[in-house]
C-alpha cells in the first residue's frame, strides 16, 4: 500500500507495570496529514499508548519512531521540540496565567531566548517575543477564543478551557497533535463544534491523533481508526470498516449495543 | 436582585479592596504623561534615599539608630526579593535561604579580612559568584525532588552551613570574623576623630513634635563608610536593591518568567509543552542564591564589620520565608513590603521585643486565616479571587431570585 509517509510508527511496543501488561506488542502508524482515531473500552491502554509517544512512560520493549527518529529514552521536552504535542484528558492549564500567556508558553518551545537576552533586552528577545505573541494570537483565532486572550485561564468556561488546551499544544509547532478525549464532558452541540475545529486544525497542516470515547465523534471526523482492547490491537481501518467489524462490535460496543441498533 | 452585600469572607473583601487601592495607584501613575511619570519616580527615589535623613516623626525609631534600622530594612527587602524569585516565581520552597546569606557574608569576610585583604568592591562580585555556584551545587541534585522534600533538604542545608562555619578553624570557628573591610570611601579619606571624609556632608532633620528643624550637630558624610554612621551603607544597599528590582522586572516579563510560572503551576504539563523545567528551576534557585549572597556580603561589610556563626540562625531563614509569604508571594512589591515589615516592626516596638516572636506567630496565624495570599498578592491572584466572588454573588442572586 502506498500512501503518504508514516509520521509516527509504533513498532511492537509492550509495556508492563509489574505483572500487568498494559500494552502488548502494539504496532500501528500515523500518516502525515491524517486524523487517526485511537479507540477502545476503558482500560484498553489508549492513554498508556499516548504516554509512550510523549515520553511520559518508557516502553518495556519495542520502539516508537517519529519522523524516523527513535523516541525511546528521550527527555519529554525534547520530544515536544521534535514535534509531538498533546492535550490532557483532565484539563491541565496553567491556571493563574492568562490565556495568551498559556499559549505563549507553548510558543516558547522553540525559542532560543535565555536569561541574558531577557535581562539586557537584546534584539533577539524583542524579535522572538513579537513573533510568538503574533503566532499565539493567530492560533487563538483558529480555536475561536481570541477575544478572551486577556482572561485568566481559570476563568474560562469548560469548553473554552478545552479549546485553550488545543491552542497551547498547537503553539509548540507540532507535526503531530495528540488530543486525549477532547470531547469529555461536552454536550452534542459542543461536540459538533469540536469536530469542526479538529478538521480545521488538520486543514492547517497538522496531523492529528484523536483518543475518544464518543463513537459518533470518532466516526465522523477520523480518516482511520485503530482499536485497542486489553492492551492489544484488535482492528485497524477506515471508519466504515471498523463500524462493521464484528470483533470491534463485540469488544467495544458490547453485545447490547448491537441488539439495540 | 438582592441589595445586600455579597457574603464573602472579611478577608476576601479586604484583600480585594487593598489590591484595588494598589491598582488605582499603579493605574493613576501609568496614565500620566512620561514627564510626570519620570518626575514622580525621581521624587519617590529621592524620598526613599533621604528617609533616614528626614527621620519622619512616629516612624523613626527612638531607641536605636534609625539609619541602622533602615539598613537592615533594606537588607531584608533585598533578601525577600531574592527569595521571591525562588518561592514566588518558581514555586520552590527554600527553607535554608540563610545558608546563602551566610556563604555571601563569609566569602566577603574571608577575602577582605581573615585571610586576604581585598577591597570590598572586589570581594563583592566574588561573593555573588561563590553563592551562585553554591546554589547550583545544592540545586542540581535536590531540585529533582519536589515540594515538601525540597523544603526538608534546604532546611538541612541552612543548618549544615552554620554548623560548618562554627567548626572550621579556617573560617574563624565560633569566634567569627572581625574587621571586615567597609566599602571603599569615595572622596577624602576620614581623619578620625573629627573629619569624617567623604565628598560632602549633609545635615539631618530634627523634629519637635511636628515642627522640623535642621540638626547640624549630626551630619552624614556622603559616601564615607565608617563605623559611626549607618546611612551611607543604607544608600549602598538601596542602590543594589533598585538594580536587582530592575533586573527582576525585565527577567520576569519574558520567556524565563513564563517558564517559571508554568513550572510552578503544573510541572508535568510545562515539561510536555517543551519547557526544560529542571533548567529553569535551577536558574531560579541560583539567581535567588546570588541575591541572598549579595545581601549577605553587604551585611558582613556593614557598620560593625563583624560576623559569627550566631549571626545566621535557622530562625533567620524562617523570617525570610515569612517576609515573602506575609508580603504576598509572587509580587516583588509585596516581597519588599514583607521584608521591610519583618525587619522594621521589632525595632520600632522594642519595648515588646521580648514578645516579638509570640506576636509574630500570632500575626502569621491571623494572616493565614484571613489573608492567605499575603498583604499584596500578585494582581492575577486578586483577579481570580474577584472572579470567584462575582460567581458566588451571581449564584447567590439566582438562588434568592428563585426563592422570591
Amino acid at each position: 500500500m502506498t500512501g503518504p509517509k508514516a509520521l509516527l510508527e509504533v513498532d511492537n511496543v509492550t509495556i508492563r507495570f509489574g505483572g500487568l501488561t498494559a500494552l502488548d506488542s502494539v504496532t500501528f502508524d500515523i500518516r502525515e496529514g491524517e486524523i487517526l482515531g485511537l479507540i477502545g473500552p476503558n482500560g484498553a491502554g489508549k492513554t498508556t499508548c499516548f504516554n509512550v509517544m510523549t515520553g511520559v512512560y518508557q516502553a518495556t520493549s519495542g520502539q516508537v519512531r517519529f519522523d524516523g527518529k527513535v523516541l525511546t529514552r528521550l527527555k519529554r521536552h525534547k520530544i515536544t521540540k521534535l514535534g509531538i504535542a498533546r492535550t490532557f484528558q483532565n484539563i491541565r492549564l496553567f491556571k493563574s496565567m492568562t490565556v495568551l500567556e498559556n499559549v505563549m508558553v507553548g510558543a516558547d518551545a522553540h525559542s532560543k531566548v535565555g536569561f541574558f537576552d531577557a535581562l539586557f533586552r537584546l534584539p533577539r528577545h524583542r524579535r522572538t517575543e513579537a513573533a510568538s505573541t503574533a503566532r499565539a494570537k493567530e492560533i487563538l483565532e483558529i480555536v475561536g477564543i481570541r477575544a478572551r486572550h486577556d482572561e485568566l485561564a481559570s476563568n474560562l468556561s469548560y469548553g473554552d478551557q478545552r479549546r485553550l488546551e488545543i491552542a497551547r499544544a498547537m503553539a509548540t509547532g507540532p507535526k503531530l497533535l495528540c488530543l486525549d478525549e477532547p470531547a469529555a464532558g461536552f454536550n452534542p452541540a459542543e461536540k459538533l463544534r469540536l469536530m469542526e475545529l479538529i478538521r480545521r486544525v488538520r486543514d492547517e497542516g497538522y496531523t492529528v491523533l484523536l483518543i475518544e470515547h464518543d463513537m459518533r465523534l470518532v466516526m465522523g471526523v477520523t480518516d482511520r481508526i485503530v482499536v485497542l482492547e486489553f492492551g492489544r490491537k484488535i482492528a485497524e481501518g477506515v471508519p466504515s470498516e471498523i463500524r462493521d467489524n464484528p470483533a470491534v462490535i463485540a469488544a467495544y460496543l458490547g453485545v447490547d449495543e448491537e441488539d439495540a441498533s | 436582585m438582592s441589595t445586600t452585600t455579597t457574603p464573602t469572607s472579611a478577608g476576601g473583601t479586604s484583600l480585594v479592596t487593598l489590591g484595588k487601592r494598589w491598582d488605582v495607584i499603579v493605574e493613576r501613575y501609568n496614565s500620566q504623561p512620561t514627564i510626570i511619570k519620570a518626575l514622580g519616580l525621581a521624587a519617590a527615589l529621592v524620598f526613599v534615599y533621604a528617609l533616614p535623613l528626614i527621620r519622619p516623626p512616629f516612624f523613626t525609631t527612638d531607641q536605636i539608630d534609625f539609619g541602622g534600622v533602615m539598613f537592615s530594612v533594606a537588607a531584608f527587602a533585598l533578601v525577600a526579593v531574592g527569595l521571591n524569585v525562588v518561592i514566588g516565581y518558581a514555586g520552590l520552597l527554600d527553607l535554608g535561604y540563610v545558608g546563602f546569606y551566610c556563604v555571601g557574608a563569609y566569602t566577603t569576610g574571608v577575602l577582605t579580612s581573615y585571610h586576604w585583604s581585598w577591597p570590598f568592591f572586589l570581594a563583592l562580585p566574588v561573593a555573588i559568584a561563590v553563592t551562585m555556584v553554591t546554589g547550583v551545587l545544592l540545586g542540581a541534585p535536590t531540585l529533582r525532588v519536589r515540594g515538601d522534600y525540597l523544603a526538608i533538604v534546604t532546611l538541612g542545608f541552612g543548618e549544615i552551613i552554620r554548623i560548618c562555619v562554627k567548626n572550621i578553624e579556617w573560617l574563624g570557628a565560633s569566634a567569627g570574623i572581625k574587621d571586615i573591610a567597609h566599602p571603599n570611601t569615595i572622596g577624602a579619606a576620614p581623619q578620625p576623630p573629627f573629619d569624617k571624609g567623604g565628598l560632602f556632608e549633609v545635615p539631618r532633620l530634627e523634629w519637635d513634635g511636628l515642627i522640623p528643624s535642621l540638626d547640624t550637630q549630626h551630619k552624614t558624610a556622603v559616601l564615607a563608610f565608617g563605623a559611626a554612621d549607618a546611612i551611607p551603607y543604607y544608600w549602598l544597599i538601596l542602590t543594589a536593591l533598585i538594580l536587582v528590582l530592575i533586573g527582576d522586572r525585565l527577567v520576569k516579563a519574558s520567556r524565563v518568567g513564563r517558564a517559571w510560572e508554568a513550572t510552578r503551576e503544573d510541572e508535568d504539563a510545562a515539561e510536555l509543552m517543551g519547557v526544560p523545567t529542571f533548567k529553569y528551576k535551577l536558574m531560579a534557585f541560583a539567581l535567588g542564591a546570588a541575591i541572598g549572597g549579595l545581601s549577605g556580603s553587604f551585611y558582613a561589610s556593614g557598620q560593625s564589620g563583624y560576623i559569627s556563626p550566631d549571626s545566621f540562625p535557622l530562625l533567620l531563614s524562617m523570617l525570610f520565608v515569612a517576609a515573602v509569604i506575609v508580603g504576598g508571594s509572587g509580587n516583588r512589591w509585596g516581597a519588599i513590603a514583607g521584608g521591610a515589615l519583618v525587619a522594621y516592626l521589632p525595632e520600632r516596638f522594642r519595648d515588646f521585643a521580648d514578645y516579638r516572636l509570640l506576636i509574630f506567630g500570632l500575626a502569621l496565624t491571623v494572616l493565614a486565616v484571613w489573608r492567605p495570599e499575603g498583604l499584596l498578592p500578585p494582581r492575577r491572584t486578586r483577579r481570580a479571587k474577584a472572579a470567584e466572588a462575582e460567581i458566588d454573588a451571581l449564584e447567590e442572586g439566582e438562588l434568592e431570585g428563585g426563592l422570591a
